[in-house]
């Protein structure tokens, strides 16, 4: 875990409010791998801003984060250029660790899908991803999702691109398909509940990407707390330290 | 070099930089991102008698230049502290100051009794937790409930006690003088001061318990106001605490009569500003030719 300022090496846009910035940050690189995230200020803002880190060049040193302008910091965010430095705390969180000997399905919903990038990229060629989008106008990285995965599905919920509906209703078929598959899923919390709640049903192993308001990034401060049930009780765990990445029998969606 | 030491209470600071509770944990995260033996001390996260689980999320929310935060004392409780936390804590090098909190006189009283025998330095008194019903704010807000807190505390503490005081109260110099008064060893200022936002498109509050304590850049001038009119009524020593960002603050806050200071949020924003903080007050010591931070506590020379 580093706190230090690194030069961001490309910056890309994605769709109107969603950029992609490559970040040259070898010390970063070395130790983040698919579902970390990292931990930005923000010009003047007093908190950093926790954004997931969605790809990892381990050769040259580099890691991509995806983001959506959402308020005052992420539109500070967007507006910073090629060579300029960010101060990013990280690598974070406990990331995925997909398991290779098991088919494998990735699910992004919206701003959620570019942690499952890196991780359908680490998982290798066999996987089958489910990108959600409110519309087409919404659609980020289906490109680099098909270079990595066997099948991509998508939804849109006005139908104006892929299947209309929602992720879920992909899902219910592949789990039909694919019954001893492995979940992994990062999106909007109603999406992150539907899978869980259908990976249940399924008896299908599923983990879920969580977000939360963040205060410090790295556990001290105790604010981006997450109900969970576990084998010993319920708990109060922390989605910067113990997660991002819970597993979803555990996570109270309701807490 | 400038002479750095401060002495509170019989207890001997390296430094005047306390990192404050509810911030930085039990010092363990802050510890992978740098050598905390060179802070002045530590104030632990706030333990009570029992584990606590907090409050629901969201429990933060940005103001203009601040927080706010609802956190509702989350600890793993004070067996748990000793047993789990305070191994690590003592093999620091620095200050360690548990931060007590509870909701009933009994529970203070039991929690630093359980507290006698432990490898803790100093014990701070937080009887000004806004995001708990009865959580302390209660104790905090009236002279007579705080002398009577301090008191009966006092009489089982084996480490200096130290009072942290809300501002949540029409004059701070009256709780302090009721702390001195209950045989306080230094009080500590300021807590945060209860605020709100709502989502406007929601029309709900950001914080699920609705309102939380705001803390950051926002309130620093309220907070040294406090500090100088509450060094000016005790003679027990203050430290001074509330939005501290960088370390010009904190050479005000001495300036304006703290022996020592906090700092809280200013951590999320920048993990090394307690560092910078104590290097800024060095160089300015140097500066100014002064050959303690002593030299400069209370020196404010007020129109």
């Amino acid at each position: 875990m580093v706190q230090a300022y690194f030069k961001i090496h490309s910056v890309e846009k994605l769709n109107d409010t969603t950029y992609s910035f490559v970040i040259a940050c070898p010390a970063l690189a070395k130790e983040s791998w698919c579902g970390r995230f990292v931990n930005i200020q923000c010009g003047e803002k007093t908190l950093r801003r926790p954004i997931s880190i969605s790809e990892i060049d381990s050769e040259n040193g580099t890691i991509t984060i995806v983001f959506e302008v959402r308020g005052e910091g992420t539109a500070w965010l967007a507006k910073q250029k090629a060579g300029d430095e960010l101060n990013i705390l990280g690598p974070l969180g406990n990331g995925f660790f997909p398991e290779k000997d098991k088919p494998a399905i990735f699910i992004g919903g919206g701003i959620g899908c570019p942690p499952m990038l890196g991780a359908a990229q680490d998982y290798g060629k066999n996987a089958e991803a489910i990108l959600g989008f409110r519309s087409k106008e919404q659609l980020i990285l289906l490109d680099k999702f098909e270079q990595c995965c066997q099948s991509v599905s998508v939804t849109t919920n006005d139908g104006s691109f892929g299947t209309k509906g929602f992720v879920t209703d992909i899902l219910k078929e592949k789990l039909q398909e694919k019954p001893d598959c492995i979940v992994y899923a990062c999106g909007p919390m109603p999406m992150l509940k539907g899978v869980a709640a259908m990976c249940a049903e399924h008896d299908v192993q599923c983990y879920v990407s969580l977000e939360q308001r963040m205060g410090c990034g790295i556990g001290a401060c105790l604010v981006c707390a997450c109900k969970t049930h576990e084998k010993d009780g319920e708990h109060m765990r922390h989605v910067c330290k113990n997660g991002p990445v819970f597993d979803a029998r555990e996570v109270d969606f309701n807490g | 070099m400038a002479d750095l030491r401060v002495n509170i209470a019989g207890v001997e600071f390296k430094n005047p930089v306390i990192t404050a509770s509810g911030t930085f944990g039990f010092g363990q995260e802050y510890a992978r991102i740098y050598d905390i033996s060179r802070l002045g001390g530590i104030s632990c996260k706030g333990t009570t008698l029992h584990e606590r689980p907090g409050n629901p999320s969201p429990r933060i929310a940005e103001t203009p230049s601040g927080i706010l935060n609802s956190v509702g004392l989350q600890n793993p409780g004070v067996d748990a502290f000793i047993r789990d936390d305070l191994p690590f804590l003592k093999k620091q090098n620095t200050v360690i100051i548990a931060n007590i909190a509870g909701s009933q006189i009994e529970d203070y009283v039991e929690t630093v009794r359980r507290l006698q025998d432990a490898d803790v330095d100093m014990i701070e008194l937080n009887i000004s937790c806004p995001n708990v019903k009865e959580g302390g704010v209660s104790f905090g807000t009236s002279a007579k409930s705080v002398e009577n807190i301090t008191k009966q505390v006092k009489a089982v503490a084996k480490q200096p006690l130290m009072i942290k005081l809300t501002p949540n109260v029409t004059d701070i110099t009256e709780t302090a003088a009721a702390a001195e008064a209950g045989g306080a060893d230094a009080v500590s200022l300021i807590n945060t001061l209860t605020g709100m936002k709502i989502d406007i498109n929601t029309r709900r509050p950001i914080l699920k318990n609705n309102t939380g304590g705001m803390s950051g850049a926002a309130v620093f001038p309220v907070a040294l106001r406090m500090v100088w009119q509450v060094a000016n009524r005790v003679k027990i020593p203050v430290v001074g605490m509330g939005g501290i960002t960088k370390w010009q603050d904190a050479v005000e806050m001495l300036l304006a009569g703290a022996t020592a200071v906090q700092i809280g949020t200013a951590n999320f924003t920048d993990a090394y500003t307690p560092l910078k903080v104590i290097a800024g007050i060095n160089d300015y010591l140097d500066e100014h030719g002064e050959k303690s931070v002593l030299d400069i506590v209370g020196k404010v020379q007020v129109w």
